[in-house]
């Protein structure tokens, strides 16, 4: 009586019957030069030592690695209860000693774009050595050490000699959260920074207001949350709820991409920002309702300008995302003022050039403060002349290559998103859906491929919240954080994929993370919630 | 007057109920008292909603430092009914939630119009207190709320669990998070008898908080059946007492991933204490690799030519020492299990190894059977029932085991899961045509997730729409709504399952002519997010919000 929907899955499936999960040696996402061998040293929470190397460029006192040794220790050791294990090391004759070098400084910054998150690993009898260049590096190093850690059937710790030298495919890998259609309460967004960078995403894209809800508390408009939030007081994020994301992503390795989607998706603007949005009209008469942000008024303008100056004083990250999809133009269409500037600016009757015209000011604004500005692919489909420079990230179905191709002919930067709409139909066993992705499958020169940054994976929140969040997110935001990171030859094979995908959403289980199975079987730690 | 009339018919109806559930009765509508007709959820979020309700703008307050359940002189039941004490404990806890001690003392208004308790008043001489819930269980209860007493009257104690779920969805949190009800009149009874929900235990083992929390769940939308589908292919995780190598060595894990008998027992008291019934399913012959690593020679050896292939394939129907062991087992599982039924499966034979196997093509020939393998299943099925018969347990039987012509007795319950629409129509004319009662869940796999707002599909579903006499519709008992394992486990069970299990919840609930899917809507946002506010993870519906989001991250 059981659904047998996908056979495909079954195979797999089947070699895993009752045999439990085999341990697999894998780091999630494959590195891109692994050598493992069979040798194994065992591991004891009471013999284990982070250390900076003497040539290191970082000391001690960076926050960065000081707090990513403490965290990784208690990964790696979850039975210890982590804390106060730093005594113990000198009672120890010969600790395990994993020796941290960092070529250059500092640790106090925030990543960027163009971080550099290369490292190196070497396990050897008696330590680790890994080096990178950056604290950035060093955190993803740290993420592969952690991963290389298993347990045997009598519990002891132990890890195999291993080297790999790593880097990232793709310097832009993202994961959209949309705070809106439901509030995320700060904990869920917590947890989800936590799992990314178990899997080496470095982007945080935050969604943070649409048309059902402006969560975002303004220190400058704080009308905006006020009477566009769900809830005044409940249902908000404060400065400082939005530091702590930062802050927690920050010491993740991971950027804080803020998007502030305007002129359409901004319903929930209009009840805080009096004659910010078009009145719309029926016949003569206003109607009542609104439409997308007013394009015509200067007073526009000027909020967006101290509105998005602001934005860019409490978000660090040198990209802003300024939206741009999706607008509705019948009621633009039928407001009269609209068509009087219309037709002063000569664009007839192609309303496309009046949302261009806001594009634009907009972009303007944001690169006089400083930002790069990231676009949805609508601005760039409308926008065929002087376009500025901007980041296109294209979210639309159908040939997304066509589209990637078509604005790295232009010249301009890409995030690839269409294929990795996980808030989208489907059963859990489609993630090998987000895995066969192949982003650079496009006929293009070298420089072209060059312009695509990245990609991200969207979790749109219509029908999520945080009862579903975490498991509808992971493990298949896995599969696409393993296509963005690796090396797209080296992990081309699903069924070779599905066994090490199996037992890396158990060590996120076992990591507090919510994953969900990928097929039948079971985890030695299941999840202990509800 | 209206009021009277009203509850006149429906006290005939009652004793129908149980039966009659495909016969529409009654318009399941909402009146005031002034006999205005309301829209259902014009004032608050019943669900499943009850056969009658009469509500009017008059509210009462409820204080946590003095309202109280009581018994009420003359009931059946009184302080040492266990049901109901820890029913009271656990609905004040829901009532009063985030606030154990009033808000604001001072704001209460001299005229006392407060609640001051539910007296709970069983009718009948046998209130059930020490039973266990039954297919012919009484459900039906009737609520009256007033002040200083509201009054809950039952025949039975499955009744007063029922009528109070229905008092905690009344009352509702003002501005000033005070709670308040409004005078308010109920009187309900289920559709139908059997309104269960399928968890699979072995595609991934679930631990025993999960099954506990969607106990919970289940109350909260009067759903009264936990069919649990223990064992499978994948894993034997029930610890039996007669045969403990069967989760020994066919469970994932012999000691964290099984049911011991403890933790069976826990399950079975805390479903009874919510008016639930626990009906295990051991599906056999097919569905049974784990079985075999615990039970030598209880399976087929499959062939590849003439020599055994190392495989195995279904029970091996043709020896002696299976039905001595399914004896046995079913002897204990009669006892470890109270239920009057017991689940056996019956579905997705698959006949190749039996095929391959050169002394069941032999006994094949013995028997006369040729090569139809559905005549061996049936063989092996109807020793399995006459086994189980003689336990004096009923059964229930997935649909193939009724359309391979088994002979089965007329109180088989048959489970209809395959098809399309059309198909498990058919179906259910056929096997009700036969004379037999029947179940349905084709259309409540919710396992299958699509986007967007699929519980409308569930709801619209209805178990007596097929071409059929009254008669035939008279033996329609209710439905399950089944969570398949493959690709479900404690990390997104619950979420997966509620509030979609809800839509069904209320299609066997409630009266048949509910089916207004934009009044469901706004109630179900309501009813999920009470859910929530109870520590259920149940997914939103669409965009919105709840007051107090889940916060279990």
């Amino acid at each position: 009586m059981s659904s047998r929907c996908n056979l495909r899955f079954l195979i797999p499936g089947l070699a895993l019957l009752l045999g439990g999960v085999p341990s697999v040696l894998a780091v999630w996402p494959q590195p891109q030069q692994i050598r493992n061998s069979a040798e194994r040293y065992s591991l004891s929470a009471r013999a284990f030592l982070f250390k900076h190397a003497d040539v290191s460029a970082v000391r001690s006192g960076c926050d960065v690695l000081d707090q990513a040794f403490t965290r990784y220790f208690t990964l790696i050791f979850p039975e210890s209860g982590g804390g106060a294990h730093n005594r113990y090391f000198w009672t120890e004759a010969d600790p395990f000693t994993v020796e941290v070098n960092v070529a250059e400084g500092p640790c106090d910054g925030y990543p960027a774009e163009g971080s550099i998150e290369n490292y190196k690993l070497t396990v050897s009898p008696g330590q680790a050595v890994l080096t990178s260049v950056t604290v950035w590096g060093a955190l993803r190093g740290l993420e592969s050490l952690s991963q290389l850690v298993e347990q045997d059937d009598y519990g002891a710790y132990y890890i195999n000699k291993t080297e790999i030298e790593d880097f990232p495919r793709f310097q832009f890998r993202g994961l959209l959260l949309d705070t809106s259609r439901h509030y995320l309460p700060l904990q869920a967004i917590l947890k989800t920074l936590d799992a990314m960078a178990y899997s080496k995403l470095n982007v945080f894209h935050w969604h943070i207001v649409d048309d059902p809800s402006f969560p975002y508390q303004s220190r400058k408009y704080p009308d905006l949350s006020k009477k566009g939030a769900y809830h005044p007081f409940t249902h908000i994020y404060t400065q400082t709820d939005v530091r702590r994301v930062i802050e927690h992503a920050r010491l993740r390795g991971i950027r804080v991409l803020a998007e502030f989607d305007s002129p359409g998706h901004t319903q929930s603007w209009g009840n805080g920002q009096p004659s910010l949005l078009t009145p719309c009209y029926r016949g003569d008469v206003p109607s009542g309702t609104y439409g997308p942000v007013n394009p015509i008024l200067d007073s526009t303008y000027v909020f967006m300008a101290n509105l998005l100056k602001e934005v860019t004083s409490v978000f660090p990250d040198s990209y802003i995302h300024l939206g741009g999809d999706e607008v509705d133009f019948s009621c633009w269409k039928s407001n009269p003022d609209i068509k009087a500037f219309m037709k002063k600016m000569g664009f007839g009757s192609d309303f496309t050039k009046l949302e261009s015209f806001y594009m634009q000011n907009i972009v303007n604004i944001s690169t006089m403060l400083n930002r790069s500005s990231v676009v949805w692919q609508d601005v760039f489909d409308y926008h065929e002349i002087n376009r500025p420079r901007y980041v296109v990230e294209v979210w639309k179905w159908g040939c997304y290559l066509c589209e990637v191709r078509r604005v790295t002919k232009a010249g301009l930067k890409v995030i690839l998103a269409s294929p990795w709409y996980l808030d989208l139909p489907g059963p859990t066993h489609d993630w090998a859906r987000y895995y066969n992705v192949r982003p650079l499958a496009f006929k293009g020169t070298e420089e072209q491929k060059k312009l695509v940054i990245g990609g991200e994976v969207c979790m749109w929140g219509e029908y999520v919240d945080a009862t579903n969040l975490s498991p509808r997110l992971w493990p298949r935001a896995c599969a696409a954080a393993e296509r963005l990171w690796s090396d797209e030859v080296q992990t081309s094979s699903v069924d070779q994929a599905f066994p090490r995908l199996t037992d890396f959403r158990c060590r996120l289980l076992r990591r507090g993370i919510q994953a969900e199975p990928l097929y039948v079987g079971h985890c030695k730690n299941e999840y202990q919630g509800i | 007057m209206l009021l009277s009339i009203q509850l006149q018919r429906e006290f005939g109806a009652l004793l129908l109920a149980a039966v009659a559930a495909c016969v529409a009765w009654e318009d399941g509508d909402v009146w005031d008292y002034d006999g205005h007709k309301l829209k259902d959820s014009d004032f608050l979020a019943l669900w499943p909603l009850p056969q009658k309700v009469q509500s009017s703008a008059v509210s009462f307050q409820l204080s946590a430092s003095r309202f109280q359940f009581t018994h009420a002189e003359g009931s059946s039941a009184g302080s040492d009914c266990s049901i109901l004490q820890n029913a009271f404990r656990r609905y004040f806890d829901y009532i009063f939630g985030f606030t154990k001690k009033d808000r604001d003392q001072r704001r209460r208004n001299a005229a006392g119009s407060e609640v001051l308790e539910l007296q709970v008043a069983i009718t009948s001489p046998d209130a059930e207190c020490d039973g266990f819930p039954s297919l012919t269980s009484d459900e039906s209860y009737e609520l009256s709320v007033d002040q200083p007493s509201a009054v809950l009257k039952a025949p039975k104690v499955w009744g007063a669990l029922r009528g109070l779920e229905t008092f905690s969805q009344l009352v509702y949190e003002d501005a000033y998070g005070a709670r308040n009800i409004n005078k308010t009149g109920v009187s309900d009874f289920p559709r139908f008898a059997h309104r269960g929900v399928l968890l699979d235990s072995s595609r991934h083992y679930l631990p025993l908080k999960v099954i506990l929390a969607n106990l919970e769940a289940m109350a909260m939308n009067k759903y009264n059946v936990f069919h649990w589908h223990i064992s499978d292919d994948q894993s034997f995780p029930y610890v039996s007492r007669m045969f403990p190598d069967l989760s020994q060595k066919g469970s994932y894990h012999p000691y964290t991933h099984v049911y011991t008998p403890a933790d069976v027992k826990m399950v079975i008291e805390f479903a009874r204490m919510r008016g639930i019934r626990v009906i295990a399913e051991f599906d056999t012959p097919g569905h049974t690799q784990s079985w075999g690593f615990g039970q030598k020679d209880l399976l087929t050896p499959c062939y590849t030519g003439s020599s055994p292939s190392g495989t195995y394939g279904p029970v091996n129907p043709i020896l002696n020492t299976t039905y001595d062991f399914m004896a046995g087992f079913f002897k204990e599982i009669s006892t470890v299990f109270p239920d009057a039924y017991v689940h056996l499966g019956g579905d997705e034979v698959d006949f190749s190894c039996w095929k391959s196997n050169p002394d069941i093509q032999k006994f094949m020939d013995q028997q006369g059977f040729g090569k139809d393998y559905s005549k061996l299943e049936s063989f092996y099925i109807q020793r399995l029932l006459d086994i189980v018969s003689s336990t004096d347990k009923g059964y229930m039987v997935w649909q193939e085991v009724f359309d391979n012509g088994v002979k089965l007795k007329m109180d088989t319950l048959i489970h209809v899961w395959k098809g399309n629409e059309a198909q498990y129509q058919a179906e259910m004319a056929r096997v009700t045509g036969a004379g037999y009662r029947t179940l349905l869940s084709t259309p409540w796999y919710l396992n299958r997730i699509s986007y967007g707002q699929d519980w409308r599909d569930a709801y619209k579903a209805d178990p007596c729409n097929f071409t059929g006499t009254d008669a035939q519709k008279k033996l329609v008992i209710g439905g399950e709504a089944c969570l398949w394992g493959e690709y479900v486990d404690a990390s997104n069970l619950t979420p997966r399952l509620w509030p979609r299990a809800s839509a069904v919840a209320e299609r066997l609930w409630s009266d048949q002519g509910v089916r207004d899917i934009s009044d469901a809507y706004v109630r179900l946002v309501q009813h999920r997010c009470r859910m929530v506010e109870r520590g259920i993870p149940a997914e939103p519906l669409f965009t919105g919000y709840c007051r107090h989001e889940y916060s279990g991250v």
